[in-house]
């Protein structure tokens, strides 16, 4: 049974790979259109406005990866960033210590995962709709806490993280710690027990419950980690706007779904690596500057973005349709199939 | 152990009319549930602030209900399917922007042009998804998604820093959504006859059953000679189309239209969707049961604005009440597998 | 076949991470302008040209900001050609800070020697602003501030003078008497809570209006039409509404004029005259007001083109001279004000037929 499993992630692993290629030059070609278009695309400078811009959607792609490989999806996670953020400010315009705040985000991010997790695997709703109507709840705690007020007087220390970058670099914060996770990650996703039975209950939920994974715990885990860096994301935002607002984050929550399925993350879960979510995150932040450092217009980014996303789903499928051809209804006359690979 | 065993014999003895009985109740239950939630709720505001139930909070909740409505029952057929559409609210905002657009440079532009216009943007949309995920073999979460992304940067493109403004628009027009006879306006008419129909189609015509199939086994309808592709197609330009026709009813509701109409109606019409009964997993669901959710939704926002409730629990108490929505639910669809559980295991015997 | 697997997964993160040192260590790219702290003295002689300047508003696609920055309208980008600069408008679409803050880096990183921005959020902004300034940037704020983080604020009128004259043109409508609410933007936004702020000082001087209730239609039509309905139906006995956001006073007058209410509450706020003109003509709005959204880009513009030629520097009296609209004053604060807010009616608004497309 361990083999199959093995064999089974070797050959995912393998199909993926060749995504990972192609994002690879997809990566580079963005590097050489940015530097074409800008002589100032490739300064540390404007790395340092990229990485500030696009940590937080990049840090919390990392959960995000790990949740839809194992076949559930979360569409909470900007409600979290905002609502962790909401309790900062709120814990702040009380003088509370800024340790104590930060231990209070955090079991807030847990507990939002739990919450999360439980409706999905103990009450066993499923989590497209779960994740719509805590998205809408977290938002709203936000709201609650914060109401029309908007908190901004944070200590310059904590705050310079939008601006600053680490001591000695160019390397700002957020892209700093998104590091560290990416790694995390990819050592639990890529090299565990965990990260395999990750793979296995996407791919086969029966499956991997009968080869004695417990899948709702894991799920449970899963929900809570991304909980809990959501609420990290949240700080971090908080600090690099100097601002605690209801309304931190709105809306992201796509814009991270779209960069982990563009990292050729399977939506139906059992494929994709973590090394790919990396690319598109690059990819995805590279674009969107290369693209703010033309004269491009702002407005069409949305295009290039989403047709991106298509090129992801159609070029893995085109290859496929290529060895096993069309649907009998789009062909007309029947034809013999080509043995399937 | 004797009286089980009877009873058990007694039911099997008309098997056909005992599962017809169950189907029945069981499509009752799911829809007659949200309608008693919708009463229920209705009764309880009323009660405490009577202004709610007057005639021209009627209008006014009928009116904000009609474009939701209409979403909601191309995005049940699409989800019946097992499939999602995430684009109607860019769809939406492009149709109004364009049809309604019209009015300015062609000042006589007969009514019915108009929304000609908006159907046919929402159907070319409706096939250009339907094309993509039924040919292409691709998951319609993320060719929608990336559709939203496009079609919004396309709308935002043509309207650049334009709107449309109300002093453009025919009086004709701008009177479609209000028209009516003691607050009902005959567009919410309009729109309940049209769900009805949408209704009796899926749940009567064939083609409309074989959405449900594909739903629950897309592999077992495909095996059982369903046109899969052909039946997904439709259903996704039918959303496509409907998404057209509410841009324009949209833009004579609001009549003023920039580049965000529409702007993040998805997930409003996809939780209407669902708390309607519509299982978002396929295969079971009615489009009246989503029409009702539509209708839920509003009136819960317009209660609370209604009742002075602050805002600022608005959106908390909307999310909490999906999530007790889709709970209850889950739990009445797991009591009525036990029931047919129950029930089969009795015929086997 | 795992130690190849492994391998090639390794690829992209070593790439990544050289990608990274590479970026680190190399030289910090040419993004400062010609040198020059803001210092105290002033320079006489011509302003200077072909300075970089970006217009960033809250948002493209807002009709507000496209009268505000175009050429076709005579706003800021007409002003920056008019002293032969160079102009361009960049920001997000999502009119929030992390949508506006991309678009303000981009600017710096292309040699931007003066920005022009409507602020997102007062405080949001400032990391990103104070470091421009720091660079010698010239930041002028326009019809939103961000008070800690800019050189100069063009303001269209006085916030208090917004607050006293829409609480004045209500009070007029209604005879000084009877309940009113406000239909106002998002919960957090700044000007509106300052306006806010002094049409609740003006209305101590008409005791019998009373203000029962703020809502907040957060600039998005569906919600305001909702709080709007649902004011309405909480407060039978309302006579007037203010709404100082154009969505908002938009989206109520479609209430009104398709509702009951129709000429029993009054309606008045700021809104743009082409937009407005159908209620306003119809009877549903009897006066509104708005000040010329280009002549407070146009404005903005001469005001950053000085500061940055070293002609002006924000200290109160100076004069800045502004081309076709004359002269003006700096007030406190490092302040300008374009001057008293508009009055539309039913006679004058056929004249602002231009302020469209």
């Amino acid at each position: 049974m361990e083999r199959d499993l093995t064999a089974r992630l070797s050959a995912t692993a393998r199909a993926s790979l060749r995504w990972e290629t192609g994002l690879l030059l997809l990566v580079v070609a963005i590097l050489i259109f940015g530097a074409s278009t800008s002589s100032q695309f490739l300064t540390s400078g404007n790395f340092f406005n990229t990485g500030v811009t696009s940590g937080e959607i990049a840090i919390m792609a990392l959960p995000m990866t790990l949740i839809i490989i194992s076949g559930e999806i979360d569409l909470s996670v900007a409600s979290i960033l905002g609502m962790s953020s909401a309790l900062l400010g709120y814990l702040w315009a009380r003088h509370w210590p800024m340790l104590a705040i930060f231990v209070m985000v955090a079991l807030l991010g847990l507990v939002a995962g739990l919450v999360n997790g439980l409706l999905v695997t103990r009450v066993g709703l499923p989590s497209l709709a779960v994740t719509i109507g805590t998205l809408a709840l977290y938002r709203g705690v936000a709201l609650i806490l914060l109401g029309p007020n908007t908190i901004s007087n944070f200590p310059a220390s904590y705050t310079n993280i939008g601006v600053l970058p680490l001591p000695g670099t160019q390397i700002p914060y957020n892209v700093a710690i998104f590091v560290v996770l990416a790694v995390i990650f990819g050592i639990v996703l890529h090299f565990t027990a965990t990260g395999r039975s990750i793979y296995a209950m996407g791919a086969s939920p029966e499956a991997a419950l009968f080869a004695g994974i417990r899948v709702k715990r894991v799920k449970t885990m899963l929900y809570m980690t991304s909980g809990l860096v959501c609420a990290l994301a949240g700080v971090l935002w908080t600090f690099r706007l100097a601002t605690a607002v209801q309304n931190n984050g709105l809306g992201l929550e796509l814009d991270v779904v779209a960069i982990v399925l563009l990292g050729g993350v399977s939506i139906f879960g059992g494929k994709g690596t973590l090394a790919g979510v990396v690319l598109a995150v690059i990819a995805f932040a590279a674009l969107q500057n290369a693209l703010l450092l033309t004269n491009f217009n702002q407005e069409a980014t949305g295009i290039v973005i989403g047709a991106l996303l298509l090129v992801s789903v159609f070029a893995p499928n085109a290859a496929a349709l290529w060895r096993t051809g069309l649907p009998r209804w789009a062909r007309g006359r029947p034809r013999r199939t080509a043995p399937t690979t | 152990m004797t009286s089980t065993v009877t009873e058990r014999t007694g039911s099997a003895a008309a098997p056909g009319a005992g599962s017809r009985r169950l189907t029945e109740r069981v499509f009752r239950i799911r829809e007659s549930g949200i309608i008693v939630v919708f009463l229920v709720f209705v009764g309880v505001t009323t009660a405490i602030h009577p202004e709610f139930l007057n005639q021209q909070n009627i209008q006014f909740l009928l009116v904000n209900t009609v474009v939701y409505a209409l979403l909601a029952l191309g995005e049940t057929m699409v989800v019946i399917s097992r499939n999602v559409d995430l684009s109607i609210g860019s769809v939406l905002g492009l149709s109004a922007y364009v049809s309604a657009g019209l009015f300015g440079p062609h000042p006589g532009i007969p009514i019915p042009v108009v929304f000609l216009v908006g159907l046919g943007i929402g159907l070319a949309c409706g096939m250009a998804n339907g094309l993509m995920v039924a040919l292409g073999r691709v998951p319609s979460l993320v060719v929608t998604l990336a559709t939203l992304y496009i079609i919004r940067g396309i709308d935002i493109l043509i309207v650049g820093g334009n709107e449309v403004t109300a002093q453009t628009l025919p009086n004709s027009f701008a009177s479609i959504p209000r028209a009516g006879l003691l607050g009902v306006p005959y567009l919410a008419i309009a729109v309940a006859v049209v769900v009805g129909i949408g209704a009796y189609y899926l749940r009567s015509f064939r083609s409309g059953r074989e959405l449900y199939a594909i739903g629950s086994n897309p592999e077992a309808a495909r095996l059982a000679g369903i046109p899969t592709g052909r039946r997904i197609f439709t259903a996704f330009t039918v959303s496509g189309g409907i998404a057209g026709v509410a841009g324009v009813l949209w833009a004579a509701q609001y009549q003023t239209i920039d580049s965000t109409a529409g702007t993040g109606y998805e997930l409003t019409v996809i939780s209407a969707v669902v708390v309607g009964g519509v299982a978002i997993f396929g295969g079971s669901g009615s489009a009246v049961g989503a029409a009702v959710g539509a209708l839920l939704l509003s009136s819960i926002t317009s209660a609370l604005n209604v009742l002075g409730i602050s805002q600022l629990w608005l959106e908390a108490i909307s999310g909490f009440l999906l999530l007790v929505a889709i709970t209850l639910d889950r739990v009445i669809s797991l009591r009525l597998q036990a029931a047919l559980r129950r029930r089969s295991a009795g015929v086997g015997t | 076949m795992r130690r190849t697997v492994r391998r090639a997964l390794w690829a992209p993160v070593v790439l990544l991470s050289a990608s990274a040192l590479l970026a680190a260590c190399s030289s910090s790219g040419g993004s400062s302008p010609s040198a020059g702290s803001s210092s105290g003295s002033t320079s006489s002689g011509a302003l200077k040209k072909g300075l970089k300047v970006f217009v960033i508003p809250k948002n493209l696609g807002n009709a507000y900001f496209t009268l505000a920055d175009s050429v076709k309208t005579g706003g800021a980008l007409a002003a920056l050609g008019t002293l032969g600069e160079t102009g361009q408008e960049t920001s997000g679409t999502a009119a929030t800070p992390a949508s506006q803050i991309p678009a303000i880096q981009a600017a710096i990183t292309k040699g931007a020697n003066a920005l022009i921005v409507s602020a997102t959020d007062p405080s949001a902004l400032c990391p990103t602003l104070k470091a421009a300034m720091a660079k010698g940037i010239t930041v002028v704020t326009y019809d939103s501030d961000a008070p800690a983080c800019r050189d100069i604020f063009v303001n269209q009128a006085s916030s208090q003078a917004i607050g006293e004259t829409e609480v004045d043109l209500l009070a007029k409508e209604i005879n000084g008497t009877g309940e009113i609410g406000i239909v106002s933007a998002a919960a957090s936004a700044t000007n509106q809570n300052t306006w806010i702020g002094y049409m609740k000082q003006e209305l101590k001087k008409y005791p019998k209006m009373k203000l029962v209730s703020t809502v907040y239609g957060n600039d998005d039509p569906t919600t305001a039409t909702q709080v709007t309905q649902g004011l309405l139906q909480h407060y039978p006995n309302l006579k007037g509404i203010i709404s100082p956001t154009t969505v908002g006073i938009l989206a109520a007058a479609q209430v009104l004029d398709t509702s009951k209410y129709k000429g029993k509450v009054a309606l008045t706020g700021l809104g743009t005259p082409v937009a407005m003109k159908k209620y306003v003509m119809d009877g549903t709005v009897q006066k509104f007001e708005l000040w010329n959204p280009a002549n407070l880009g146009y404005l903005a513009a001469y005001a950053a083109v000085n500061f940055a030629s070293k002609k002006i520097t924000g200290a109160a009296g100076q004069t800045l001279s502004a081309g076709k609209l004359g002269s003006f004053t700096i007030g406190a604060d490092h302040t300008i004000l374009l001057g008293p807010p508009l009055v539309f009616t039913k006679s004058n608004i056929n004249n602002y037929n231009s302020w469209g497309f």
